[in-house]
């Protein structure tokens, strides 16, 4: 695609989400355009990003970031990070919070569901103490296009192919045809919103966990650095941040200090 | 490491021995279950058995319950590759001892993944 239009979409992309395309992403960026200019009805890119450019941010310019985001997921990601939940986080948190029986979670960048689903089926199944509990999940992302298809909780033979254990499919979904539905019981318990993680967040209740995995790796330093600070003051002195297997907390915000558990880092205020 | 693959399909069993092979896996292969237990039988050690469920003669979890009543065994892993995806007869092979479900259609991804996942041999 034409540079000058390359370089338009990147800035467009880069201030509405703070995904940051790299000279090389320009096939990227051509081979996720090229179905949507189409879908939307312009003969190709060009004409699509001549319109994007004749007005103000609009519809077409949210679907154009969205298109450009990443979507990536999978049933226990990385097992380890839900190991150390199940093991050693959760229990050392439910324990420290029966007084107040109140439990909140916070998946951040959630995609279409399979890892604040993972959450909903870990607590189900081993902590069952929690069923009189106020336990919150709530899930959020910045593309209205995969949070509704986490919220309708639906999954394709591949998507259930990926890190669910079978016990866990067969107890926790429901067979509909070629796809597997996830039980209104597990579904209930996650709160589905929109969210941009570079705008102003709305109010949101003092976290114990955070699970913001595998979305910073697209933003700048400053970007990383501002939305870490911005969850550091939502958490709980005791809280536990989960960052991606290829993220860290360390030279961005010294706030955190890394805890290995279970084979894996999580990350605790100091 | 060894692997036995079980399918009535020569060219799903090449399929699974063209994914399981580059993992460091000996393969045997076998057409039915029946076929399947005499070359357990004659193997030594054996970390995973793939096998199909509609077969022939004996069909997969037939063959599931043999392998899963001889003690001796009890750390093979064991997973069906299969069209199934009634949950009630899933619920059955688990209880009879399969570890995991591959289901067809699937990527070497998928099949890589899950045997990582149920930790059958080191790869
Ligand atoms: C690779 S997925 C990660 C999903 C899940 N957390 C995991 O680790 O499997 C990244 C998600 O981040 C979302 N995302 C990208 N930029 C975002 C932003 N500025 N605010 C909120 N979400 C964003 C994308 O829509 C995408 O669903």
């Amino acid at each position: 695609m034409d540079v000058q239009d390359f370089n338009f979409v990147r800035e467009m992309v880069r201030s509405r989400s703070a995904i940051v395309l790299e000279d090389e992403k320009n096939y990227l960026v051509e081979s996720r355009l090229q179905p949507l200019a189409r879908r939307e009805g312009f003969v190709g890119i060009a004409e699509l990003v001549t319109k994007l450019r004749s007005n103000g941010f609009s519809p077409l310019h949210g679907k154009v970031v969205e298109a450009m985001t990443t979507n990536e997921t999978s049933f226990y990601r990385d097992v380890q990070p839900f190991e150390a939940l199940r093991k050693v986080i959760l229990p050392e948190l439910i324990a420290k919070r029966t007084g107040t029986k109140q439990l909140c979670i916070w998946c951040a960048a959630s995609s279409t569901g399979q890892e604040p689903y993972s959450l909903a089926m870990l607590l189900r199944e081993h902590f069952t103490g929690l069923a009189t509990w106020d336990v919150k999940i709530l899930a959020t992302d910045l593309s209205t296009q995969v949070l509704e298809k986490a919220r309708a909780g639906c999954f394709n033979q591949i998507e259930i192919s990926r890190g669910l254990p079978p016990p866990l499919l067969l107890k926790y979904f429901d067979r509909q045809g070629p796809t597997w539905q996830i039980k209104e019981s597990i579904r209930q318990m996650i709160d589905f919103r929109p969210l941009n993680l570079i705008d102003s967040w709305p109010a949101m209740t003092t976290m114990d966990i955070v699970l913001i995995r595998n979305v910073l790796i697209y933003f700048d330093v400053q970007t990383r650095k501002t939305i870490l600070g911005k969850i550091r003051k939502l958490m709980r002195p005791d809280g536990v941040l989960f960052l991606g297997s290829a993220e860290s907390t360390v030279n961005l915000d010294d706030a955190f200090g890394r805890v290995e558990v279970e084979r894996t880092s999580v990350y605790r205020l100091r | 490491m060894n692997a036995l693959i079980i399918d009535d399909s020569r060219a799903m069993r090449r399929v699974l021995r063209r994914i399981v092979e580059p993992l460091g896996f000996a393969v045997t292969e076998a057409g039915d279950g029946r076929e399947g237990l005499s070359q357990l039988r004659a193997m030594e050690a054996v970390d995973l058995i793939l096998v199909d469920w509609n077969m022939p003669v004996m069909n997969g979890i037939e063959f599931v319950h043999a392998v899963r009543a001889d003690t001796k065994r009890r750390d093979l892993k064991l997973v069906m590759v299969t069209t199934e995806t009634e949950p009630m007869k899933m619920a059955r092979a688990l209880m009879a001892g399969v570890d995991e479900f591959v289901m067809k259609p699937f990527t070497s991804d998928i099949l890589v993944d899950k045997l990582r996942l149920i930790g059958a041999g080191t790869f």
